[in-house]
């Protein structure tokens, strides 16, 4: 058998390395492998939080198969990322190019457009949030004064998911800064090169921009469907699920499963399910752009 | 002069995405009346009684209190967080090891996992350590540089630096931890900067961590002393009043975030660490 060698300064052992990252080791397995294998082994049993967990296989997910809650959260969720991840994705591509420029004072734009991803969950923002969409609200006001007739926002269950939408759509400067990075990581050279051969602005970005951030929209587009599969504090606070369950979201269901039905079990099965979810979505993400990337080549 | 409709596409649109914050900074001293009927941000006059009121909560304590037990969490926290994240990442960085790449999967891996997977188990765990309603949980797993993006960004920037740093430190007999705290890390300040205002953002936007761990009002942070508020008023309350509660709760948030703003900004663009 072949010894590995180790790459280390003189006097340094293989073992100082693992010692220093051996608090990650002591902390994946308490915080991570721990609780991963425990949520799946508590979403096989009817653990109640009281009484001892009794193992009753797959139950919980065919009573899930069955439960109309389920069914309706896991639409309102599929439906919130369906809405907000693209639409966010694209806004902030858009404004990235715009601060992209080297312009005067585009550093206070920068700002400007940060902001709100900081504050805006923060739950005094949510709270706030709430009071721009109430029948006399800041948003109903301005729709009236543009000759539109007001929204019942919250009664309307078309149209309470866009509140919570919003919200979320208004935070878009941290995505926003990732593309901001990559794009002036592009090299100018590219730019100049193109424009000595003639292409306009639109195709250098179609042929020169948009290939150059290909791994960068593939980690937002991950970041953004994980956060939004996730939603939690924002239905919770602003709509509480309503009206008509229509912004009852997956993290609402397992939250008041797990804490306000006691359904421990439960809880954990469909925590379970939204992280099957997710892997599935990334892995797909994943897939399709192994399969662009391959496609250049 | 080119440059005009680019300052201007970004100035309206600038507007639109400050005027909520600053339509609800001007609510906070309207009537509920004035409120529901004003496009315009700007109160008919400026009456900080309502502060004054809103400071003193509906809630037992008043907002003094629920800051000193949101600083209780976040001091120790964001330096749990640094120290740990920092000694690790240098190990990730700087030496070979067995499994080394395994247990850098695992970091980019759990990343990726949904906090409200691992929150569950991790209640039930805290439950039977008896530590529940105490700040153990928010607090205690940061020693363990769980905050995976952080490690990532800091591997990021170890990389930035010569490593014949450090060999000449080993040669002026610097041991390992040594060397780090005296020649790299004074080298990666803006990534440090950078992580420690973000635990302190994300832990005065954290709630449901706190809300599922904390039961005792007393023990509160800022998050839920919020909540808590806005269960316990009517419809028919003074609005203003809880408005100028929640801007006061954001007021460590924005002075954390004007400071180090020229600071930090560097340190995210690098690392594309964001909120």
């Amino acid at each position: 058998m072949k010894k590995k060698t180790y790459r280390n300064p003189v006097g340094v052992s293989r073992f100082t390395g693992l010692l220093l990252i051996s608090p990650f080791i002591a902390g994946s397995a308490l915080f991570l492998i721990y609780p991963f294998f425990c949520s799946f082994l508590l979403g096989m049993t009817n653990y109640d939080g009281i009484r001892p967990p009794e193992f009753t296989g797959l139950n919980n997910y065919r009573v899930m198969l069955s439960d109309e809650s389920f069914r309706k959260a896991l639409g309102v969720t599929l439906k919130y990322a369906a809405f907000l991840v693209p639409m966010k994705l694209l806004v902030s591509l858009l404004t990235a190019l715009l601060l992209a420029q080297e312009i005067k004072g585009i550093g206070i734009y920068r700002t400007v457009f940060y902001i709100p991803s900081i504050l805006g969950s923060n739950l005094a923002v949510v709270i706030m949030w709430q009071y721009l969409f109430t029948s006399k609200g800041l948003v109903n006001q301005l729709l009236s004064l543009a000759g539109a007739s007001p929204v019942s926002w919250y009664g309307d269950p078309d149209k309470a998911l866009f509140i919570i939408v919003l919200l979320r759509l208004w935070e878009f400067g941290s995505t926003m800064i990732i593309f901001l990075t990559a794009l002036r990581g592009i090299p100018k050279e590219l730019y100049e090169a193109a424009k000595v051969d003639g292409c306009g602005p639109v195709r250098a970005f179609f042929a020169i921009t948009l290939p150059q951030m290909k791994s960068v929209i593939f980690v937002n587009l991950i970041l953004q469907t994980i956060a939004a599969f996730q939603e939690f504090n924002a239905p919770y606070m602003i709509t509480g699920g309503g009206p008509l369950r229509s912004t009852y979201t997956l993290g609402m269901l397992i939250y008041d499963e797990m804490f306000r039905y006691n359904e421990q079990g439960y809880a954990n099965a469909v925590s379970w399910v939204l992280f099957m979810l997710i892997s599935a979505a990334v892995a797909v993400m994943y897939a399709v752009s192994a399969f662009l990337r391959r496609d250049e080549e | 002069m080119k440059k005009i409709p680019a300052y201007f596409l970004l100035t309206a649109a600038g507007i639109v995405m400050l005027y909520p914050l600053l339509w609800l900074a001007g609510a906070s001293f309207k009537s509920n009346s004035e409120i529901f009927s004003s496009v315009w941000f700007m109160p008919d006059s400026f009456d900080f009684q309502v502060y004054k009121n809103a400071w003193r909560t509906v809630t037992p304590y008043t907002m003094g209190h629920y800051f000193l037990n949101t600083f209780l969490i976040i001091i120790p926290k964001t330096v749990f967080a640094v120290l740990s994240s920092v000694i690790v990442a240098y190990g990730f960085a700087r030496f070979d090891f067995p499994l080394k790449k395994f247990f850098f999967a695992l970091l980019l891996g759990g990343m990726l996992m949904p906090s409200i997977v691992t929150v569950l188990p991790m209640f039930l765990l805290w439950s039977k350590l008896g530590v529940l309603d105490t700040y153990i949980p928010l607090t205690v797993p940061y020693l363990f540089a769980s905050e995976g993006m952080f490690v990532f960004i800091l591997v990021q920037f170890f990389k930035g630096v010569p490593k014949e740093f450090d060999e000449a430190a080993r040669i002026d007999g610097c041991g390992t931890l040594r060397t780090l705290f005296f020649v790299l890390m004074p080298c990666i300040r803006p990534a440090v900067i950078s992580i420690a205002v973000f635990t302190f953002l994300w832990t005065m936007n954290d709630f449901l961590t706190p809300l599922i761990m904390i039961q005792s009002v007393e023990k509160y942070p800022l998050s839920l002393a919020l909540r808590l508020s806005v269960d316990s008023t009517g419809q028919n309350y003074e609005q203003n009043k809880l408005i100028a509660l929640s801007i006061i709760g954001l007021i460590p948030s924005i002075t954390v975030f004007a400071i180090a703003q020229k600071k930090f900004v560097s340190g995210i663009t690098a690392g594309g660490l964001t909120g």
